[in-house]
């Protein structure tokens, strides 16, 4: 498990190379320019970014998530804004692969797996986060048709996709009462709120997704009535691997920048790598990283793998890989004095991108209530 | 079709150029890579396997075991099959002998059309493409900026100092491609998995009916130095004259 397979090696040397030529050199610029490159990302789904772990009936790459996370981590050491954004876009594509039915799968998966089509995933409110199986947004059956009314928050993508996944409110009955649809991006009633001003991932939308009285047909709901809340917290057991990949990523790239630094700045009659206080914040930043990246590593496994122990293992490792990648980019700066402090030197950027990693896929608190009541409830 | 495209596995030079004590490549030194101008090589045979799927790209090498890597990246892009030319006897071949072994690789390829970079990163001889057409008696056009092929004719163009000249050759022709081609493109997801699974066939020195004649250096290394490090160049500073001394200098240069 611990040692990568020639092909896996293969995977992310091609990522590597596509990050470095395609997205490294514009990072920044889209990051002050706040511009969503939609035309590389439509050039990442042509290598098969778009449907990493989708099957290849409908154009997926059918890769596991195993080599799925060094995907992630090789792209966001090129930007992490980029690289979360593919990770969204990848939960959307699995969750229609995976419980759509065959009409759903070839009318939606072709389109965004090749990522000419983009998808979004609309779970949190603006008045629900952690707790999202109290959400409101309602869908009320008319007939061969469904009505969804409500609003979502800080949604990834919206006003560019082509497609919402959408639980809303089928029934009364708590989580149980929650359904998952999908909901064309051009349809009657779908607005969205302004691009919303935010510390980083300024690279992707972010938006209110507003629906009053959408109409879309009876067609559109993704599995049965009542499952939208497990398929949407199914989603986001791999959502939780991917995110911490991208947090890898942010801080390795971070932790080489800062040794290549501390060996080329002169100060004391020397490199500051003669300095052994801040030889030893590398090495911290490097356990860290390697730290996670295999508790990481083994959580991946557990969900190929359908372990019993998966939802427990992929909350440690989104916690703390974010954890470690916020760390090791926050060092950088230090270690950079005043020139980390500044936008051309892209460390400040990968601190503001990784900053909302322990925010979102379900904050960090909500993994250690994953982990704690495993411990508890028993 | 049938189109064979040669791909070389060079150090990377990104961190400067090592040799070893005879002279030559230390391939330990530095990270392994397929070498740039033959992706691009493999871009120009892509592009015409895009256009009509009937054609059939085969990618051939001469090198060490590990050379295999590069061949199994230029099977991730799309080439189907591959041969590679191994064996410890043609260590240290020159130009002519390289040519020599890869002439009689491909002559068993029936190839339309063999492609090949204009010149290696690391020896920079830019001489063997040449060398396999005239061994194989076909005709040779190269470097190429652009590609074309129909119809049994292949036409490109080919850029130098004084212009751009047309060419044109009927098939079986061998081509080498100039930077100007372009870049080559990702291998896909699939393409990576793909390649485990395509023929790649290893052929030595004897069963490509080589001699030892054939395969001899056709010269000796004595020794090898590094290039002198540059040295400052000539500056005029304007006081009326710069322009006759700038002329002079460049006359005497024969740059003008």
């Amino acid at each position: 498990m611990l040692e990568l397979t020639e092909d896996q090696k293969a995977l992310a040397e091609m990522v590597r190379d596509f990050a470095t030529t395609r997205i490294a050199p514009n990072a920044l610029d889209w990051d002050e320019r706040q511009h969503f490159p939609v035309d590389v990302l439509a050039e990442a789904g042509q290598l098969g970014m778009g449907g990493i772990y989708a099957g290849e009936e409908f154009g997926g790459s059918a890769l596991t998530r195993s080599d799925a996370i060094l995907v992630f981590e090789e792209l966001a050491k090129a930007c992490p804004t980029i690289s979360a954004y593919i990770s969204i876009h990848n939960m959307v594509v699995w969750m229609i692969d995976h419980f759509g039915t065959p009409e759903q799968r070839a009318q939606w998966l072709p389109a965004m797996t090749a990522m000419q089509n983009l998808g979004s995933y609309c779970l949190t409110e603006p008045g629900i986060g952690s707790d999202a199986a109290a959400l409101t947004t309602r869908a009320r059956r008319d007939g061969d048709e469904y009505v969804l009314s409500g609003v979502k928050q800080f949604i990834s993508g919206a006003g560019t996709s082509a497609l919402y996944i959408v639980m809303a409110r089928t029934e009364d009955t708590g989580a149980r009462g929650i359904s998952a649809f999908l909901v064309p991006g051009d349809s009657q009633g779908l607005s969205f709120g302004p691009n919303e001003k935010k510390m980083g991932w300024k690279a992707q939308p972010t938006r209110q997704v507003i629906m009053d009285g959408v109409r879309i047909p009876a067609g559109n709901l993704l599995g049965a009535e009542g499952q939208g809340f497990s398929m949407a917290m199914q989603a986001l057991n791999g959502g939780r691997l991917n995110i911490a990949a991208c947090s890898l990523g942010g801080g390795q790239h971070a932790l080489e920048q800062s040794a290549a630094y501390l060996k080329e700045r002169q100060a004391f009659g020397g490199p500051l790598t003669r300095q052994e206080a801040l030889v030893f914040k590398l090495a911290e930043m490097d356990m860290g990283l390697e730290a996670a990246r295999s508790l990481l590593r083994r959580a991946a496994a557990a969900l190929d793998a359908k372990a019993p122990d998966r939802v427990r293992l992929c909350a440690m490792a989104k916690k703390v890989a974010t954890d470690a990648g916020f760390e090791a980019a926050n060092s950088a700066i230090q270690l950079h004095g005043g020139y980390g402090y500044l936008s051309d030197y892209g460390l400040e950027k990968i601190v503001r991108d990784l900053r909302v990693h322990q925010i979102l896929e379900g904050t960090n608190e909500i993994m250690s209530l994953i982990v704690g009541r495993g411990l508890v409830d028993k | 079709m049938k189109i064979a495209v040669l791909i070389k596995q060079v150090p990377d030079t990104e961190e400067g150029r090592h040799l070893t004590s005879d002279g030559r490549a230390d391939r330990d030194a530095s990270d392994r890579v397929i070498d740039e101008i033959t992706e691009r090589a493999l871009e120009a045979a892509l592009k015409q396997k895009d256009a009509d799927k009937s054609v059939e790209i085969t990618v051939v090498t001469m090198g060490p075991a590990a050379a295999n890597e590069a061949l199994r990246k230029a099977l991730s892009m799309g080439a189907d099959k591959a041969v590679h030319v191994q064996d410890d006897a043609l260590a240290g071949s020159d130009a002519l002998a390289t040519a020599r072994a890869l002439a009689q690789a491909l002559s068993g390829l029936q190839a339309d059309l063999i492609v090949a970079g204009n010149e290696s990163t690391d020896g920079r001889g830019g001489v063997v493409p040449a060398m396999i057409a005239e061994l194989l008696n076909l005709p040779f056009l190269g470097p190429l900026g652009t590609l074309e092929v129909s119809g049994g004719i292949v036409r490109g163009s080919r850029a130098d100092a004084s212009g751009t000249t047309a060419l044109r050759a009927s098939t079986p022709a061998v081509i080498s491609v100039a930077e100007a081609m372009g870049e080559a493109r990702f291998p896909k997801f699939k393409g990576i998995l793909a390649a485990k699974r395509k023929p790649v066939a290893v052929q030595g020195a004897a069963e490509l009916g080589l001699g030892a004649a054939d395969h001899a250096a056709g010269n000796l290394v004595l020794a090898s130095a590094a290039r002198p490090a540059r040295t400052a160049g000539v500056k005029i500073i304007d006081e009326g004259q710069a322009a006759q001394e700038l002329a002079a200098y460049l006359a005497a240069e024969k740059l003008i």
